[in-house]
């Protein structure tokens, strides 16, 4: 006899409720990444017309014609301009990210030691940044930074400008705002709840037993978390540093509202390229470069992982 | 009145050993709770002595403190000459068998082994030297490259073993060794550690829930309960010699039975219970009416069919249950006062040939050495 659970046509056989659960939001992402990029890839490939980029297909006495150029690639490569923008971008990401796991990592790694009740209290203050507008959050430093702003003020009092005009990060003394210190200050505080979860994440779940083992076999507090403290949160570290590098790069509003004149990030040269030349294909062209600067070391770094987990 | 002064003398193997290990008076407070209670207890060289209570009885507290993650409130521990009050557990010769191993999973088997031996900054070659004999000792040469996650159960257990013995220590803790294999294999794996744990000749300290594993595994136990240490003792003197209701009835099975002192001489008492009378084969230090029990191992038991000669040392019920576990039988008795008793009953022959059925009254005997009397 037929149990109406055991029943269900065949069509819904192996399409059970966990794959659409999976496989509708995953589609939604799919297409709505992969839609838009068909386009900007299409467009980069083309050049600009009157009032949007040509069609790459055209039809020509009566038959239709592909042309596909590579001239935005070429200007790309070519002008230095956009290679500075490049490596400033992923130098300042880089710093970013380095920066964001030297200030993040004691900071999780205290948290997730810390007593269960504390842990929540904790990690809610990391989260309350999230609660104001993210636009608002980095106007304020341009307040705290700028002249008579009170940060200012106290760094002008402590003599902190002197240091950074000696690392080079600011260029007059008691002026903040518009410098490198003033961009790096902007991302690493935006960036550091991104680099602090996963890594909380990673810390909270370690066994402690482990650490126990290690002092047990004569292991010192220090050599304990560099030898096995450090090695098992690799894939947290890889996570928080995803999280912060990727969108980095391409990061436009805090350059914008913090960043220096001296400073062009990609993202502003994208912004420039669109919105004041008018030059959708090559604004198109920055972009599937960046986008290509990010996957192919992501994909990369992937695989070296993969490997290194099942060997 | 000590239990000790009423009961067999003490088995030679059981007189106290010149200390190696000495736990001296060592109390543990967490926040006005006694995990620990004034502990004291001598360990010889060569000894495998077991810590054997209930969950919550304070034994895994002692391991801590031997090892150094825990720091005793009061007494303090000597280890063959050296306080090892205040060292940290990296500084301690000391080396643990974590329960469920606690092996590095981002490290190889061979990593794990050697990790010890790189804290000591030896060198690689004398690393590599020890690391082999090791792999050797618990024969998993084979498997020096994998990571743990990628061994069975009971390999996992020997690379725990083999790890917390490179260093050669002067201590073994064993943390629940058995604890995470399952019975079958449990069995054949006691066997293989306690053989190189005696070829290596290390001194060690298990804490164990399973009375089975103590018993197999120590050459003496200390039973404890509620942080305090209730009996020390060999094996068998555990068992057959119990100090207390609290012991004879958390070793192995037993019938306590409540009564009273009715006639005590130099060579035996008599003690009258609701449901018999027993006659005890020695005698003890009481006084004549004391209110005592007396414990009576099921498999001390014989049951028959027709009553025993003797008026004392018997006692007639039905029989409500039997449990046949192959080479023994349990059966179930209800005596005449409501209370059960538990008798096991070898199966010697393939087919008894009178057996006892359920609902059957039988009877049920034992001889005047087979008690124990217990007065607290």
């Amino acid at each position: 006899m037929l149990s109406p659970k055991t029943w269900r046509p065949a069509w819904l056989n192996g399409l059970r409720g966990r794959h659409w659960v999976i496989g509708l939001p995953y589609a939604w992402l799919l297409l709505f990444f992969l839609a838009p990029f068909a386009v900007v890839v299409n467009f980069s490939l083309s050049q600009m017309g009157l009032v949007r980029p040509d069609s790459l297909l055209r039809q020509i006495d009566g038959a239709w014609q592909l042309t596909l150029r590579s001239s935005n690639f070429s200007n790309l490569l070519g002008d230095g301009l956009y290679f500075n923008a490049y490596l400033a971008s992923l130098r300042m990401a880089a710093f970013t990210t380095l920066g964001c796991l030297l200030l993040g990592y004691p900071f999780a790694y205290f948290m997730a030691r810390a007593k269960p009740a504390r842990q929540g209290v904790l990690l809610m203050l990391v989260m309350a940044p999230f609660w104001t507008s993210f636009l608002l959050r980095v106007y304020a430093w341009k307040l705290l930074l700028g002249e008579g702003g009170w940060l200012a003020a106290l760094m002008d009092g402590v003599g902190l400008d002197y240091v950074l005009l000696w690392l080079g990060l600011i260029e007059a003394p008691g002026k903040y705002m518009h410098t490198p210190f003033s961009l790096m200050l902007g991302l690493l505080y935006s960036y550091l709840p991104f680099m602090i979860l996963p890594l909380y994440a990673g810390l909270a779940k370690m066994d402690l037993r482990l650490l126990e083992a290690a002092h047990d076999l004569g292991a010192t507090p220090w050599q304990a978390f560099w030898r096995i403290t450090v090695p098992l949160s690799r894939g947290a570290i890889a996570a928080g540093s995803m999280l912060v590098f990727i969108p980095c790069i391409g990061e436009y509003v805090i350059p914008e509202l913090l960043g220096g004149p001296r400073t062009l990030m990609i993202g502003k040269v994208l912004w420039e390229e669109f919105f004041n030349n008018n030059d959708w294909p090559m604004a198109c062209a920055v972009a599937v470069v960046l986008l290509l600067l990010i996957v192919l070391p992501l994909s990369w770094f992937n695989r070296v992982q993969d490997r290194e987990a099942r060997a | 009145m000590k239990p000790s002064q009423f009961q067999q003398p003490e088995p030679a193997l059981a007189r106290r050993p010149e200390a190696y290990l000495r736990i001296e008076a060592v109390d543990k407070d967490f926040g006005g709770v006694k995990a620990v209670d004034q502990v004291s207890l001598d360990i010889a060289r060569g000894e495998i002595f077991a810590l054997l209570g209930a969950s919550g009885c304070g034994k895994t507290t002692l391991l801590r403190m031997l090892a150094g993650f825990e720091s005793p409130s009061a007494g303090r521990i000597v280890l063959n000459g050296q306080d090892l009050s205040g060292l940290p557990p990296y500084a301690r010769p000391i080396n643990m068998m974590f329960q469920s191993y606690a092996l590095f999973p981002h490290l190889s088997v061979w990593d794990n082994i050697a990790f010890g031996l790189r804290r000591d900054d030896l060198p690689k070659a004398q690393v590599a030297e020890r690391v082999e004999a090791m792999l050797k000792l618990v024969q998993l040469q084979a498997f020096a490259k994998r990571r743990p996650h990628q061994l069975s159960g009971g390999q996992q257990q020997r690379v725990a073993l083999a790890r917390s013995l490179a260093k050669r220590p002067q201590l073994l803790l064993l943390d629940e060794p058995l604890g995470a294999l399952d019975k079958k294999l449990r069995e054949q794996t006691q066997l293989e550690l306690l053989a190189i744990i005696r070829e290596v000749g290390v001194t060690c300290v298990m804490v164990t829930h399973d009375q089975e594993e103590a018993m197999t595994m120590a050459t003496r136990i200390a039973v404890m309960g509620q942080g305090r240490v209730l009996q020390v003792g060999v094996p068998q003197d555990i068992y057959e010699t119990p100090a207390s209701r609290y012991v004879a009835d958390f070793i192995g099975n037993v019938n306590l039975m409540e009564g009273h002192v009715v006639a005590d001489a130099p060579d035996h008492v008599n003690v009258q219970c609701l449901d018999c009378c027993h006659h005890v084969g020695h005698g003890i230090t009481g006084t004549l009416g004391m209110a005592v029990s007396v414990a009576l191992r099921p498999e001390k038991i014989a049951l028959s069919h027709r009553a025993p000669a003797s008026e004392f040392n018997r006692l007639q019920g039905v029989l409500d249950s039997q449990a046949y576990f192959g080479s023994y039988t349990v059966y179930s008795l209800r005596l005449r006062s409501g209370a059960r008793l538990k008798v096991s009953q070898a199966n010697a022959s393939r087919h008894a040939e009178d057996p006892f059925h359920t609902g059957q009254t039988v009877w049920a005997s034992w001889s005047a050495d087979a008690q124990v009397v217990l007065n607290q």
